[in-house]
This record gives structure tokens, C-alpha cells and sequence, in this order.
């Protein structure tokens, strides 16, 4: 197991070379001259000049992505064309609030999904299977900003259960901040719920025809020992990866809901800063969220491989 | 053909729904009440009725034939997108699949630094990078759709290439070219179809969140995305009929696509048909 981990993190430093030019790249392709954002209202040429220099923009891009680089596996990733705050505190501050956010829709669609998922499967074609079904097809259509909208109409605007938007500090206001974090978290959870449900029931559906299934219903144990026991622990495998992936993809998730509920976390950070042509912002944003997709994907497949013995590390049987 | 229409009823439903965004979308300049840019102050905010379906919108402008033009843009944008992905992605799966060795280390490992990116967030970073355009926007997606085409091509030459009629031909000296496009595309179209279908669904969903985000058609193209972010001002007075019509018109589409995929997914995929 520690070979095949030590093989996947050397495997993942050419892709974390890539991902970095591919991020450097594309914020030089970016419209307009660097220097001006910098610069302000400054715009004699001299002392543009003297910033393209300072700022290392007159040397080849090679060069600058080299220095970029340099930085950036120490900490420095520059400081935000908007605030003049450094861009990783910027981000960094910002964590906090997605995390919550990502972790109470993440709590919402594994629960839900395993519940709905398991009768569904257990008590296939019936009218809740159906309703269950439908709702995977629609769940997975449906925009999260159009859902947020239609929420925030019926829950706020109409029956002023839950308030608009915004966000209270967990710690300070706990009650608050739960009020707030509901539609938000259910808004978020929709799609993956639906991609978990139908996961969920697929995967039983599956395992339902095996012969240890068969089996443990021929010893005489009861219905909801072999689901829960046997049927259950065996069909979550390739529900654990798809949910570790989502895990790594809170911050692309974030980024519509937040908007749309005005959640202070990183993806309202990265849609503002787009917005304010914040490039060192969006540049680390991008990075950082292409980073921990990587790392989530390599605890999946470790975490996969470990829950399933039949898995090989490279060729050799663990 | 109609026996496997009638053997997969849901091909049947799913194409049906796809043939009407279709129509909608190619007779928009006929079927629309109204122009939907046109601007009148005195019809403005009026909610459905007779006169305006959907009602309209806070410039006057008629929010059902805002959505039926939007509907051209999402369709282009989805096909469009998905051609560049499929077609890029395809051809560099076909010959990574079929050369081997140092191409297809090199190509691999820029497909993975792709996919190391969650798609949207990649859609926004090239859409932003490129500047806020449709046509940037449909690169964006097509450039997001690469990797899966590529994974899924590669994977199916790697299956096939060394079944014997393939061999057949390399012995009787059938040019490689030749062999890829003659021999074994046609042998492995039927899940790229699937996910050729599924990947227009994801392209529409995620023109309608790049133009949410400002990132994609700008005002006053009429856009399912960019109006319902329009519409998101007037919310706290009430006036939801702004933001319904395109919601309503983005979830049929994706709902169409991902409807259809799954069907042919169903149909095209002989395990799946075992255990149905």
C-alpha cells in the first residue's frame, strides 16, 4: 500500500506541473495589460515601465512562469489587484465558509441518498422507486441557481421561513448561521443528491444478484440484516468514490450557490474577482481547487482500493 | 430501426422531447409572439396573461419569445461545443489508442492535467481568460469535453486493436490511417454516441451558468442564464414570472439530453441490456 501511494503522489507531480502552466497560461491569455491593473490611475509610461519591471513582466514567459512558480510553492501568490491583500490570506479567510456550506450539502445528499437510494432499491418499481427515479433524472437537469432563486421566493420571499442570503459566523451565532445555511445547503446537495440516489440503487441492485446474497437469505436471516450487513457494505464501494469526488469538488460547486445566496466563501471570492478582472485571485482560486481535486482523487482511489481487496496496487494483489 | 424504437420505448420519448427543442429552436423568428430585444417601458413587468404568456420583463420585452431565441443559443452552444470536444478529443483517443508509446504518454498525461480540473471551474477559468463571449464560452466547453472523449476513445481502441480482423489488415498491409477510420471508428461509435448525447446536456447547463455569470452571451442577446440573472433584481418584488420561463426552458433541455442519453445508454450498452 505505501509503494502504490508513494507511486500515485510521484505520478501526480508531472500532472501538478501541467495543471500550473495550464493556470499561468491562461491568465497571460487574459484581455488587457497586466501592468494597468497594477498601475491604477498611473499611466505616464516611465512609470509603467518601472513596474513592468519591478513586477518581473518584461521577461520571457518562461521566465515569469519559472519566478511564479518559485513563489507560489512558498506561499507568495501575490497580492489582490482589488484589496492589495495577499491572495492566498484572501482565499485562506474564505475557506471557513465554503467548507460549511460543502459539508452540510455533502451530509444532506450521503444521508438522504442512502435512505431514499436503499428503499428504492429494496422496494423497486414502486410508487416511491418511481418518485425516486424521477427525481434523479430531474435533480441532475435542474440549474442551481434557478433552484436557489425558487427557493429563496418560496421559503424567504413567500412563507419567510429561512432569510434571502447572507451569512452569520458559526461560532459567534450558531442559531443564525444555521438559518441561514439551510437553503444554501440544500440547494447545493440537489445534484449530487440525485447522482448519489441513483448510485445508491444501482450499485444494491446490483449486489442484490450475487450469490453471497443469495446465500445469506437461504441461511434465514432476516431482510434487514442482509441489506444492512451484506448487501449494504459491499454496494457503498463505488458509492464512496463518486461521494470523495464530490468531496473535491466543493469549491466548483460553491461557486454558482454562493453567488446566488451572497455566501462569503471562495467561490463568491472567485465570481467577484472575475468580475473585477482580479487575475492573481482567479489564478489561485483555479489552482487550488484543481490541487485538491487531485489529492481527493488519490485518497479515493487509495480509500478504494483498501475497501476493495480485489483491487491491485500496479499488478500486484494486496 | 422501428423494432429497436419499439424494443427502447424511452429512446422513443427522449427523442421526441429532442426533435421539439429542436423546432422551437430553428423556427424561434416564426413562432416567437414578439421581438425579443425590443424594448417598450409601458408593457413593462406585466405578469402571464393572454397578451404575454410568460409576462414580461422590467424593459417591456416579452419573456416567452426571450426564451424560445434563447433556446438557439443553448442548442448552438451545445452542439457546437460538443463537436469541438468530440471531435479533438476522439482523434487524439484514436491515436494515442493506436500509437502507443511516447505519444500516448505525452497526450495521457495533458488529459490528466485536464481532467485534474473540475469542469466547471475550468469552463470559467478559459471562458474568463478568453473574455466573455458565446463563442469563447463554447470553446471553454468543447475544451472541457476533450478529456472524457479522449479517455472513453482510447480506451475502446486499447479493447479492440488487437482483435483479428484488425490484425487481418495490418498483415495484409492496410495503412494505419486507414485501419483507425475504416476498421475501428465504426467499431466503437456506440458509447461516444451516448456520451455525445449526455455531453450536450452538460454543455447547455454550463452555457447557462457561464452566462449566469456573466461570462457568456452579452445583453441584449436573449440567454436562459443571463436572464434568470437579470430577473434576479426584481425576485424581491415578487416578480418571478422573469426568472420561471428560462429556468423552466433550461431544465427541458438538459432534462431532454440526459433523458435520451440514458435511454441510448440503456439500449447501446449490451450489460446493461443483459440485466434489464
Amino acid at each position: 500500500m505505501g509503494a502504490y501511494i508513494l507511486r500515485r503522489l510521484l505520478l501526480m507531480i508531472p500532472v501538478a506541473v501541467l495543471v500550473s502552466i495550464i493556470v499561468f497560461v491562461l491568465v497571460h491569455l487574459s484581455p488587457g495589460d497586466p501592468v494597468l491593473l497594477y498601475a491604477g490611475d498611473e499611466r505616464d509610461p516611465v512609470a509603467l515601465q518601472q513596474l513592468r519591471h519591478e513586477y518581473g513582466l518584461d521577461q520571457p514567459l518562461p521566465v515569469q512562469y519559472v519566478s511564479w512558480l518559485g513563489h507560489a510553492v512558498q506561499g507568495d501568490l501575490g497580492r489582490s489587484l482589488r484589496t492589495r491583500q495577499p491572495v492566498l490570506e484572501a482565499v485562506v479567510e474564505r475557506v471557513p465558509a465554503t467548507l460549511e456550506l460543502g459539508l452540510a450539502a455533502l451530509l444532506i445528499s450521503v444521508s438522504l441518498a442512502l435512505l431514499v437510494g436503499t428503499l428504492s432499491a429494496v422496494r423497486r418499481n414502486s410508487p416511491l422507486d418511481l418518485l425516486a427515479t424521477g427525481f434523479t433524472v430531474a435533480g441532475v437537469s435542474l440549474p442551481n441557481f434557478f433552484l436557489g432563486l425558487v427557493l429563496i421566493l418560496v421559503f424567504s420571499l413567500g412563507i419567510r421561513l429561512f432569510p434571502p442570503g447572507g451569512y452569520a459566523p458559526l461560532f459567534g451565532e450558531p442559531v443564525d448561521n444555521l438559518r441561514h445555511l439551510v437553503l444554501p445547503a440544500i440547494t447545493l446537495a440537489t445534484a449530487s443528491l440525485a447522482v448519489n440516489m441513483r448510485q445508491v440503487r444501482s450499485s444494491l441492485l446490483d449486489t442484490f444478484t450475487q450469490d453471497y446474497i443469495r446465500t445469506a437469505r437461504a441461511k434465514g436471516l432476516t431482510s434487514s440484516i442482509v441489506i444492512l450487513r451484506h448487501a449494504l457494505k459491499n454496494a457503498l464501494i463505488p458509492v464512496v468514490t463518486i461521494i470523495g469526488l464530490q468531496v473535491g469538488a466543493i469549491i466548483e460547486g460553491a461557486i454558482v450557490t454562493e453567488q446566488v445566496y451572497s455566501w462569503p466563501g471562495i467561490g463568491k471570492l472567485a465570481v467577484d474577482s472575475i468580475g473585477g478582472r482580479d487575475y492573481p485571485v482567479v489564478q489561485t482560486i483555479v489552482l487550488l481547487s484543481a490541487l485538491s481535486y487531485m489529492c481527493t482523487t488519490l485518497v479515493v482511489d487509495v480509500l478504494y482500493a483498501w475497501l476493495d481487496p480485489r483491487i491491485s496496487y500496479g499488478g500486484q494483489r494486496s | 430501426m422501428s423494432w429497436f424504437i419499439r424494443r427502447n420505448p424511452r429512446i422513443l420519448v427522449g427523442g421526441v422531447l429532442v426533435l421539439f427543442l429542436l423546432l422551437v429552436a430553428f423556427t424561434a423568428p416564426l413562432i416567437a409572439p414578439y421581438d425579443p430585444v425590443e424594448v417598450d417601458v409601458s408593457q413593462a413587468l406585466l405578469p402571464p396573461s393572454t397578451a404575454h404568456w410568460l409576462g414580461t420583463d422590467d424593459l417591456g420585452r416579452d419573456v416567452l419569445s426571450r426564451v424560445i431565441w434563447g433556446s438557439q443559443i443553448s442548442l448552438k452552444v451545445g452542439l457546437i461545443s460538443v463537436s469541438i470536444g468530440f471531435i479533438v478529443g476522439v482523434s487524439l483517443g484514436l491515436a494515442a489508442g493506436y500509437l502507443g508509446g511516447i505519444f500516448d504518454l505525452v497526450a495521457m498525461r495533458a488529459i490528466d492535467a485536464l481532467l485534474a480540473f473540475p469542469a466547471l471551474i475550468l469552463a470559467i477559468a478559459i471562458t474568463a481568460a478568453l473574455g466573455p463571449q458565446i463563442e469563447n464560452a463554447m470553446i471553454a466547453i468543447g475544451v472541457v469535453a476533450v478529456p472524457v472523449y479522449t479517455r472513453l476513445t482510447r480506451g475502446q481502441v486499447l479493447s479492440v486493436r488487437e482483435r483479428e480482423y484488425l490484425v487481418a489488415a495490418r498483415t495484409v498491409g492496410v495503412p494505419p490511417l486507414r485501419i483507425v477510420l475504416r476498421h475501428i471508428f465504426p467499431n466503437i461509435t456506440n458509447p461516444l454516441v451516448v456520451q455525445a448525447t449526455l455531453s450536450i446536456a452538460f454543455a447547455i447547463l454550463a452555457e447557462a451558468t457561464l452566462s449566469f455569470l456573466g461570462l457568456g452571451a452579452q445583453p441584449p442577446t436573449p440567454t436562459w442564464g443571463a436572464d434568470i440573472f437579470y430577473s434576479e433584481r426584481w425576485l424581491v418584488n415578487l416578480k418571478w414570472w422573469m426568472s420561471v420561463g428560462p429556468g423552466l426552458g433550461i431544465f427541458l433541455a438538459v432534462f431532454s439530453f440526459n433523458f435520451l442519453g440514458d435511454a441510448l445508454r440503456d439500449a447501446l450498452d449490451p450489460r446493461l441490456r443483459r440485466s434489464a
